[in-house]
């Protein structure tokens, strides 16, 4: 079988060869250049990033270019080389509350301090195809301008939190953990994932995790299994600083900024023998603009939290094992995607097994069976 | 472009160890100026370092580097920390070597992979910590690059106030 695996060398790189020329498309098309993925496809990026796991404009659009546009094969390239960074350490938590915002919606209340605000959205287009867009060179109208105020646009969940409604961002129960232990951060990136999880771990697994699986895992408790009720009480789309300390300075400094979007669910609450009714949270984070990916993270980290708020837990969206052990789309590709490597001697023993069990089942001479497999 | 002098964005220092600290208020400072470089288009960067004449010389004490810093959220905003993911980062330290003040170092942690920015603000955080060149370095640097962010984040917000929604009530039948 080994000697099948090395005759493929030439073939293989012949096939290479194949892929950059498709690839390329026809020549008389100008060529993409990375610039323009990356200011054109700006939502593809946003993805590549976020479940890339790497903030890198420029490399996200160089991984879309090289995958053809395959966004799950360009996560995974950028996977594989976010592992040859070193890692200089870990950011101060990003402060979502003190968001530039581009966008700023609540379906929760209509008159919520600092306004709603649309941003850039597909929300309220009709889904008709702009033949427009088409031709190309066409002149866009520029957008409206007004002067802009200066209204505090606090967190639409802190204001249920006042009055009690709702419960604190760390659920309504710790988990048991202490503060220093708390501050000890989980991360997948360095040790596996063990069973059962906290939530810290389950965000971090779920701001990673395939924008798909999660929507059809969200999708799933709207629909009755793991019902919980949901409204998007706040969702935000804007610029955040990002702040680390570099030992060698010692103090906070700011090294850049990114884009993210932030989903905070709501969820009825109808109390349990310790706590009264309220309301509870689930939360979604992530890097650009992915909202559908944050409303989806912020509905399965809810369904998540089933156990702590003593909810029945029957359903698939709320079974941490099944839900974290398959969200992440580079190891069910790998493993899916693997079945179409050479299997020739694990087939050979399947296919020798069935043999003997047909000539048993047939009654046939079972010597003759092994004699025909061994071939 | 408005060439108005207006502060530099105060780096956010709340709940930093020396938030309250009267002394610090040069780390404040430092930590303003480190901000706007790091956040600055690396080019607009060269273009204004470009007009500063005869800069001392300096040695490379770590050569730019390029990396990643975790990024961290705060699960609901405001709760527990938890790792998101990556962003691409890269530091540099340099040492001036042609200043009376010989032994300043200038260090530099800039998002993004851009070795040439990383340098450049290495090099202009030390020389914002000398005598001799920081007014220089504020007025022909640092001031303009918090100008040219300031008017980008100015027109951002108009187009994007622009699209609140002003929510009226129907009034039905009564009148």
């Amino acid at each position: 079988m080994y000697v099948a695996v090395k005759g493929g060398e030439k073939a293989i790189d012949n096939a290479h060869r194949l892929l950059a020329e498709d690839r390329r498309g026809n020549p008389d098309v100008p060529e993409l250049t990375i610039d323009q993925i990356r200011e054109q496809l700006k939502l593809s990026i946003d993805r590549v990033m976020t479940e890339g796991s790497l903030y890198d404009r420029d490399l996200a659009a160089l991984a879309i270019k090289q995958a053809r546009g395959d966004l799950i094969e360009a996560i995974f390239l950028i996977r594989a080389y976010r592992t040859t960074l070193p890692r200089f350490g870990y950011s101060q938590p990003v402060e979502t509350s003190d968001m530039v915002l581009d966008r700023r919606i609540s379906a929760t209340f209509k008159d919520l301090p600092g306004g709603q605000v649309l941003g850039p959205t597909f929300d309220y287009t009709h889904r008709l195809l702009d033949f427009m867009l088409a031709a190309e060179g066409k002149e866009i109208d520029a957008p409206e301008t007004v002067e802009t105020d200066t209204d505090e646009t606090p967190r639409v969940l802190e204001i249920l939190a006042r009055n009690g409604l709702m419960e604190p961002p760390d659920g309504i129960e710790t988990d048991g953990r202490s503060e220093a232990e708390k501050a000890d951060v989980g991360d997948l990136t360095r040790d596996p994932l063990s069973f059962p999880t906290n939530r810290d771990l389950r965000l971090q697994n779920l701001a990673r995790g395939d924008e798909g699986f999660l929507l059809a895992m969200g999708y799933s408790t709207q629909r009755g299994y793991g019902r919980n009720h949901p409204f998007a009480g706040e969702i935000r789309f804007g610029t955040v600083s990002v702040e680390f300390v570099p030992e060698e300075l010692g103090f906070p400094i700011e090294i850049g900024e990114i884009e993210m979007t932030e989903c905070d669910m709501v969820n009825a609450f109808a109390g349990s023998a310790e706590a009264a009714p309220q309301f509870t949270r689930g939360y979604g984070l992530t890097f650009g603009h992915c909202e559908r990916k944050a409303m989806s993270m912020a509905l399965v980290d809810r369904a998540l939290r089933s156990k702590e708020l003593g909810e029945p837990a029957d359903a698939p969206a709320q079974d941490e094992e099944f839900v974290l052990s398959h969200s992440d789309n580079i190891q069910a590709t790998g493993f899916v995607e693997h079945l179409k490597l050479p299997h020739y001697v694990d087939f050979q023993s399947e296919l020798a097994m069935v043999r003997r069990m047909r000539a048993e089942f047939f009654g046939e001479d079972d010597d003759a069976s092994t004699a025909e497999a061994a071939e | 472009m408005t060439v108005e002098t207006q502060p530099a964005a105060p780096a956010k220092t709340d709940g930093g160890p020396d938030a309250s600290n009267p002394a610090s208020a040069a780390q404040r400072e430092r930590q303003a100026w480190m901000s706007i470089l790091a956040k600055a288009e690396s080019k607009d960067l060269a273009d204004r370092i470009g007009r500063l004449q005869n800069l001392p010389a300096y040695s490379v004490i770590r050569p730019a580097e390029c990396g990643s810093v975790m990024v961290r959220g705060r699960a609901g905003g405001m709760g527990a920390a938890f790792n998101l993911g990556e962003m691409s980062v890269t530091r540099c330290v340099i040492q001036l070597t042609g200043t009376a003040e010989a032994a300043v170092i200038g260090h530099a942690y800039v998002a993004g992979r851009d070795k040439q920015h990383a340098e450049s603000a290495a090099l202009m955080d030390a020389l914002l910590q000398t005598e001799q060149w920081h007014a220089a370095v504020k007025e022909m640097v640092i001031t303009p690059l918090a100008n040219v962010a300031a008017d980008a984040r100015r027109e951002r917000s108009g187009k994007v106030a622009a699209t609140k929604v002003n929510f009226f009530t129907m009034v039905r039948g009564e009148n």
